[in-house]
């Protein structure tokens, strides 16, 4: 037989009905719903009188719009009502087709991103889809996970598949291993850097090589989740010891006998030697340095050690009118060093950068010193376990001893549906994923970075390079 | 959804690329639980100034291009999010078509999904609709996707690629739903074999 890709071995093996010329009709084993894109999808189900097809392999979950204030009891209600009718209507729509749903106040509750991995529900060599475009982070445990419309949303809870057209396939490898001071964060900002917003267009892509091998769990998730800020939908990583590690004893994974025939199950799904890709692109994990953006689309990039690009240092004239663009709304002028940028706000969440690993190496940076007098820190955690166990750590009293705020989970600033947002002209340095103009609040101009490079930021008032900062 | 066959209208020529889906919709008006009322929102942060008037310099606020019904854009369109209100956005407001030279693939299904066409052509093609549309007045062009091709009335006409089972799909106002519904015997089928990596 010819060496198949992971993506092959998990297309192929969903394939529920093929036809040449048309979309592969593909199962669905998890899907993931949270308030936002799900409504109008749950409408259509009742207007056509159709039920959720699997609802075992249905999972609901409040993120985007909770507050991160005070949610300790039920009875304190949301101030933002419009917010509060959305999530009311997930809540109604759960218990009327029959869901497994975590409101703001359970204790599973978190960013969808996250609990899928921290519950156990992602694992690997699965098809996961939620109507979210950051779905690419499961990816990180092998299995074959992307964003959908709420169109889609309708047709997987109906049906509990999804018409796809097969996607090229692109390795990304990233060789060498990552200095001290560079996270995965950079990894992934430096390959949206080099192949372009639009780069990954079309593709599902797996990285490989030897600083994807070295990187945590944690790590993988951040990488894959920001596949689709290089286009990409879908972004893997080959299952492998860590990856089993991680998902042991977890609560909803196989346990005694059924795990040791997943185990084995999954052993099969990485790449088999001599695999082609559509696409082959390589970066040297050894020469990175750590990374912010500067403009307003993830693809504008520099090295901390970089400075602020002119138009004219561009090829063609679309790109010269974007930089143009984005320099006039950061409020940024052409030459400046970026460590010269001053900030006026630091989010630390996030389905990128808001893990256990990622408040950790936050923390250690913050301990001991201040933030800032001119700045807004705030920490938000990724779900509410990871609070909790940030908390049994330590972590919440450094990062509230160095003067960040400390909150409860969700998307928060990510997008500013909920309270917490930038004012207009106010700067973050953001461990998030997107800094489109907007969003995280009108006129919000976003920085983003990784968790350590956020905190050092936050203490010292601009971006400094964490690797010779102390 | 209704079908899309062939549609003549005012083009708005939005020259910017990377245009993502925050900017077509920005995440504040989500919150909506219905599929109502999103044209109004449509480009908002561009669209209005501070005080809630609408800012004269944004190309869609220019009388000239009122009432336009194809879009001609820079690539990358609809990048970002999967938010499939950025398609109901922009075809509350009236487009009926998106010309650009690439697509975000999520924004690009979003669109089939509701009959709002997304039309690849190449670069120069693309370039010249958008000089065409800021210098003739009135400037019209055809897209007719039975033909796949667009066309004005100044000598242009290029075809454009489309996967054959979207055009299909398209012309005849076809229901994913109700089309994969035909296949319960083969996914009740794949259920019972199929070992999923699924615990609990
Ligand atoms: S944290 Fe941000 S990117 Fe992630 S799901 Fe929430 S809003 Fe989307």
């Amino acid at each position: 037989m010819a060496p198949k890709t992971i993506f092959e071995k998990i297309w192929d093996s969903h394939l529920v009905h093929a036809e040449s010329g048309k979309p592969a009709l593909l199962y669905v084993d998890l899907h993931l719903v949270h308030e936002v894109t799900s409504a109008q999808a749950f409408d259509g189900l009742r207007l056509n009188n159709r039920k959720v097809r699997r609802t075992d392999l249905t999972l609901a979950v409040a993120d985007h719009n909770v507050p991160t204030d005070d949610r300790s009891r039920r009875d304190v209600v949301l101030k933002d009502e419009v917010s509060k009718a959305q999530l009311d209507a997930l809540d109604r729509n759960a218990k009327q087709f029959g869901l497994t749903y975590y409101d703001m106040y359970s204790e599973n509750q978190g960013i969808v991103h996250v609990i899928g991995p921290e519950l156990g529900r992602t694992q690997p060599g699965m098809v996961i889809v939620c109507g979210d475009s950051h779905t690419s982070t499961h990816g990180a445990f092998g299995s074959l996970a992307f964003g959908i419309g709420t169109s889609e949303v309708e047709h997987v809870l109906a049906t509990q598949c999804l018409l796809q057209n097969k996607p090229k396939t692109m390795e990304v490898r990233v060789n060498g291993k990552l200095p001290a001071g560079v996270t995965a964060k950079d990894i992934v900002l430096a390959i949206i850097g080099k192949i372009g917003t639009g780069g990954g267009t079309g593709y599902a892509i797996e990285y490989t090589g030897e600083a994807i091998r070295g990187l945590s769990m944690e790590g993988r998730m951040t990488v894959c989740n920001m596949s689709i800020e290089a286009g990409a939908r879908a972004g893997m990583v080959a299952p492998d010891q860590r990856t089993f590690d991680y998902l042991k004893g977890r609560r909803f994974a196989p346990q005694g006998e059924a795990w040791d025939a997943a185990v084995a199950r999954w052993k099969q799904l990485p790449s088999d030697p001599g695999a082609q890709y559509d696409k082959v692109v390589e970066i040297d994990a050894s020469t990175l340095v750590p990374h912010v953006t500067w403009g307003t689309n993830p693809g504008q990039v520099l090295p901390v050690t970089g400075k602020v690009p002119s138009p004219s240092d561009y090829k063609t004239a679309i790109e010269r009118d974007s930089a143009e663009r984005a320099l006039a709304y950061m409020g940024l002028k052409p030459g400046t060093p970026i460590q010269d940028i001053k900030i006026d706000r630091v989010f630390i969440g996030s389905c990128t950068n808001s893990r256990i690993e990622d408040l950790r190496a936050a923390a250690a940076v913050a301990k001991g010193r201040k933030v800032a007098s001119t700045v807004r820190a705030m920490v938000v955690p990724g779900s509410t376990h990871i609070k909790h166990q940030a908390e049994q750590e330590g972590l919440d009293r450094v990062f509230r001893e160095a003067g960040f705020e400390w909150r409860e989970a969700g998307c928060s600033m990510c997008l500013g549906m909920n309270p917490d947002t930038l004012s207009p002209g106010e700067r973050s340095a953001s461990t998030s994923n997107r800094n489109f103009e907007g969003r995280q609040g009108k006129g919000g101009r976003t920085h983003l970075v990784s968790p350590a490079m956020a905190a050092a930021a936050a203490i010292a008032g601009h971006f400094v390079d964490i690797r010779n900062w102390n | 959804m209704d079908p899309f066959k062939k549609h003549t209208g005012l083009v708005l020529p939005m020259d910017r690329a990377g245009v993502d889906t925050d900017q077509i919709i920005p995440a504040v008006f989500l919150k909506k639980i219905d599929r109502v009322g999103f044209g109004e929102l449509l480009f908002h942060s561009w669209r209005y100034l501070p005080n809630g008037q609408p800012n004269p310099d944004f190309i869609l606020n220019k009388p000239q291009y009122k009432g336009a019904t194809v879009m001609v854009a820079g690539d990358n369109f609809g990048c970002g999010s999967s938010r499939e209100h950025a398609p109901w956005a922009l075809q509350q407001y009236g487009f009926r078509a998106i010309i650009a030279p690439s697509f975000a693939d999520i924004f690009r299904n979003n669109c089939y999904q509701n009959g709002l066409l997304p039309v690849v052509l190449p670069d120069d093609a693309v370039q010249t609709l958008m000089s065409r549309a800021l210098e003739i007045p009135n400037y019209r062009i055809t897209v007719d996707l039975e033909n796949t091709t667009v066309s004005d009335d100044h000598g242009f006409s290029v075809r454009f690629p489309v996967d054959a089972f979207a055009r299909e799909k398209l012309l005849n106002g076809w229901d994913d739903i109700a089309m994969t519904l035909t296949k319960a015997d083969a996914i009740t089928k794949y259920e019972r074999t199929h070992v999923p990596a699924r615990g609990a």
